[in-house]
């Protein structure tokens, strides 16, 4: 089954769910107003993960130094050996 | 220890890599030891001379190791993998970039994994503990992070790292995925491991650490976020 179909069909079933409340005890003010909130919790609910993936973003300033020194290495190497590693 | 006794190619697309390429091949000596593997380098008729830099590679490595299988000019990547997995021998296929953002010390903990686990890919991810990047800045960070978060929430792909492109592929399987991605750029490599994963293919993640690139201008520029949407938005109705 395709994923926009898993998606819709959770979207129908939500939506089902919502029109059977309207027509319960609940109050309609707040039934109306539920999609409304969903959206807006599923926003502040992005917002966070990705302020939460900026603050934990994993860095390793260390790897940039290896990392020289790892083609320092292999410059001296291939020079040795005749490749061509004069960089303009 | 159990000998591994499967055979790794390692395509790496280039244009324009003179000295990176160098570079990497030595890399992925150094630290592929013990592992029957090769290089298979698919140069897109780079003006700067790579393929020559890739000829005294042959010369010092054997041209057994390092195949120079070049195009005429710039093709796109999917089509460049498709042309190095034509000429590949191994049982496996691991794709990165030329460009030492990816370094070959991973290699030996993604043959680990495949090994342990038996999985069909085995895929990097930078966003893991134990994983990392360098060089970006905090523009950057946050669209990576942004981008990363909108494609979970639409796709449930599954996998940490999207975009990402340091990858090992049962060749079987690699066949199979790519063959039903349409994508150009970031976008394919997205499109790819979506695919996989709608497959049920077993994906296995590790973490890598992804230095920005030293040598060379990046092939990044223009317009990505309109680009970025609407693959997502492709891969959304497709997948």
């Amino acid at each position: 089954m395709k994923h926009i179909v898993k998606l819709l069909i959770l979207l129908v079933a939500v939506s089902a769910f919502w029109i059977a409340l309207l027509e319960t005890v609940v109050p309609r003010s707040y039934t109306w107003l539920l999609p409304v909130y969903f959206i807006v919790s599923l926003g502040c609910y992005g917002l966070l993960m990705v302020g939460v993936g900026l603050m934990h973003f994993p860095t390793c300033p260390q790897e940039a130094v290896l990392l020289q020194k790892d083609i320092a290495e292999a410059k001296e190497f291939l020079k040795q050996r005749g490749v061509d590693v004069d960089y303009d | 220890m159990e000998i591994n006794k499967n055979k790794y190619s390692i395509i790496v697309p280039t244009y324009n890599e003179r000295l990176n390429i160098a570079l990497l091949v030595y890399l992925v000596f150094k630290h592929l030891r013990d592992v029957d593997f090769e290089i298979i380098v698919v140069d897109d008729g780079s003006p700067d001379g790579t393929q020559e830099v890739v000829k005294q590679l042959q010369q010092v490595y054997g041209e057994d190791r390092i195949l120079l299988r070049a195009r005429p000019r710039k093709l796109g990547l999917g089509t460049a993998y498709v042309h190095g997995l034509k000429h590949a021998s191994g049982n496996f296929v691991v794709i990165m970039d030329a460009d030492l953002s990816h370094h070959p010390k991973y290699l030996p903990s993604f043959i680990r994994k495949q090994l342990e686990t038996g999985a069909s890919i085995v895929t990097g991810t930078r966003y893991v503990k134990g994983g990392g990047v360098h060089g970006w800045n905090l523009m950057r960070k946050l669209t990576s992070r942004g981008a990363n978060v909108l494609a979970q929430t639409l796709l449930w792909p599954g996998v940490s790292d999207l975009t990402g492109s340091f990858r090992l592929y049962r060749k079987s399987v690699l066949e199979d995925v790519i063959s039903s991605c349409v994508s150009k750029g970031y976008v394919f490599q997205m499109e790819m491991i979506v695919r996989a994963s709608r497959k049920c293919y077993h994906i296995e993640e590790v973490p890598i650490t992804f230095v920005d690139r030293v040598y060379g201008s990046s092939k990044l520029g223009g317009s990505e976020i309109v680009e970025y949407l609407k693959g997502l938005a492709y891969l959304l109705v497709t997948t």
